[in-house]
């Protein structure tokens, strides 16, 4: 099984090793080609608007639309999630719209505001999470199932094999919520 | 809920990995960079190579000047305070910037010390000249290094020369023994333990990006081949002729490094580049990169 991560900007690096850590080929994504074999692809954090200008500037971001309408298994974390969400409320864009949720851009502030703590995930329990300058979930559609929580708030979600995250387990040692959406790829 | 944790102030560098920093002086040219796909902005009064020409004492900027490009962007919005500037650091932190960088640029306020960087909940990026440096900062608590190159020049070739000692310094320091690197230590000023940590990473700890003096997309390109894990650009995009133009060909050229053809593509037709200093010709006092 290959597992592609999105690595025009951002947190790709700890992405790889998470997959790697858990004995799955992971490569990165800068180009059309690098969509080929994939069974599920991650799309990491770094800025949201950076992220997407690099990808419709490459020629990347209509065959990445392409692949998740034929169903590639994917999980957005932080501004991944961004990208993946059908609604932003606080910003004139939209994106891939893979993920059936709104999504607040830079709901918890300043990055004086973000913070490290554990978050409820069915099945796993907490799990140690890092929200920076994080999005917040506002509004989920009704095929999106709410799987994981903080102060009872939705931070990580699922509809069919897309899987979305506020936070960045990949900043953890817990490689729990990768194995998660791993076995979302193998579903296919 | 943990604030202001040095995993939060890593972390959030992390997610500046290929990415471009833009130095900006209105809110008006941070919407330029925001647009162009800069991951963050530096707001300043005044770019680099104004300050270079300028003289006098530089400082931190107007806070009304920051608060108006806070507001301008959705992207991270990061402030340079003077070495050493306490007071101008917590000014920093109280009107929310996301980073400071403890600048060069700016004339040095302690001529003794650095800032300790643990005692805030902003995370600090410093310039580096060598791996001696890049250490003493990270024991000061840095979250992310740049070399320093020369600012407000538009020459590369400061930029490069810190990059190659790093990366040549790294090298050395994985084969060495423990003896040696005791020596090395003393060698470069550095604390043993940060070295030690360097040594069986095989890397910096932290994020570390290339900046003074890029003024093109091949400048950028070129720091990337030698291993920056991103780009600082001063002055080199609104002294420029067409800033639009040239901060989206830095944006592609950043992240398509190892692509020529693309390289050649975005390269094409930007207009003129900053006006360029060649580095012999700047008095010794009058070079940032010795603060």
């Amino acid at each position: 099984m290959k597992i592609g991560v999105l690595a025009v900007q951002g947190a790709a690096r700890e992405h790889l090793l998470c997959l790697s850590r858990l004995g799955v080929e992971a490569v990165p994504v800068l180009r059309p080609a690098d969509l080929a074999g994939l069974s599920g692809i991650i799309l990491p954090g770094g800025e949201s608007t950076a992220q997407w200008r690099l990808l419709s500037r490459a020629g990347l971001a209509d065959p990445l639309q392409e692949a998740l309408r034929e169903g590639l298994p994917a999980f957005g974390t932080c501004a991944g999630l961004i990208l993946l969400a059908q609604e932003i409320t606080n910003w004139p864009e939209r994106y891939l719209g893979a993920l059936d949720v709104a999504v607040e851009r830079n709901a918890t502030g300043r990055q004086v505001d973000s913070f490290e703590a554990k978050v409820r995930v069915d099945g796993l329990g907490e799990v140690p999470a890092v929200f920076i300058r994080a999005p917040a979930i506002r509004r989920v559609g009704p095929g999106v199932e709410v799987l994981g929580t903080y102060e009872g708030e939705p931070v990580l979600v699922r509809q069919g094999s897309v899987l979305g995250a506020t936070f960045h387990p990949e900043l953890t040692e817990d490689l729990r919520v990768h194995e998660l959406f791993l076995s979302l790829c193998r579903k296919g | 809920m943990l604030k202001g944790t040095y995993r939060v102030k890593t972390g959030f560098a992390e997610m500046f990995k290929g990415g471009v920093i833009m130095d900006v002086t209105t809110p008006e040219q941070a919407q330029i960079a925001e647009e162009a796909g800069a991951v963050a902005v530096m707001a300043l009064e005044r770019v680099p190579a104004d300050i270079r020409a300028q003289g006098g004492v530089a400082r931190m900027a107007d806070p009304k000047r920051i608060k108006e490009i806070m507001r301008a962007v959705s992207i991270p919005v990061m402030a340079k305070c003077r070495i050493g500037h306490i007071a101008e650091a917590k000014i920093l932190e109280a009107l929310g910037v996301d980073f400071i960088d403890e600048s060069e640029v700016l004339t040095p306020a302690d001529p003794f010390h650095h800032i300790d960087k643990w005692q805030f909940k902003v995370p600090f990026v410093c310039g580096c000249r060598d791996l001696g440096e890049a250490c003493r900062r990270l024991a000061e608590g840095a979250a992310m290094l740049r070399t320093k190159g020369e600012a407000g020049t538009g020459n590369v070739v400061e930029a490069v020369r810190h990059m190659r000692l790093l990366n040549d310094q790294i090298r050395r320091l994985k084969e060495m023994s423990r003896a040696e690197l005791v020596s090395y230590a003393k060698e470069l000023g550095a604390p043993v333990e940060i070295l030690e940590m360097i040594q069986e990473l095989g890397r910096l700890p932290v994020v570390n990006f290339a900046a003074g003096g890029i003024a093109t997309p091949a400048d950028a390109a070129l720091m990337r081949m030698l291993g920056a894990d991103g780009v600082f650009v001063g002055s080199g995009i609104f002294k420029s002729e067409n800033p639009e133009k040239r901060a989206r060909a830095i944006v592609l050229a950043c992240t398509y490094y190892d692509d020529p053809e693309l390289l050649a593509k975005v390269s094409e037709d930007l207009g003129e580049a900053m006006p360029g200093l060649e580095i012999e010709k700047i008095p010794e006092h009058a070079l940032l990169q010795y603060r």
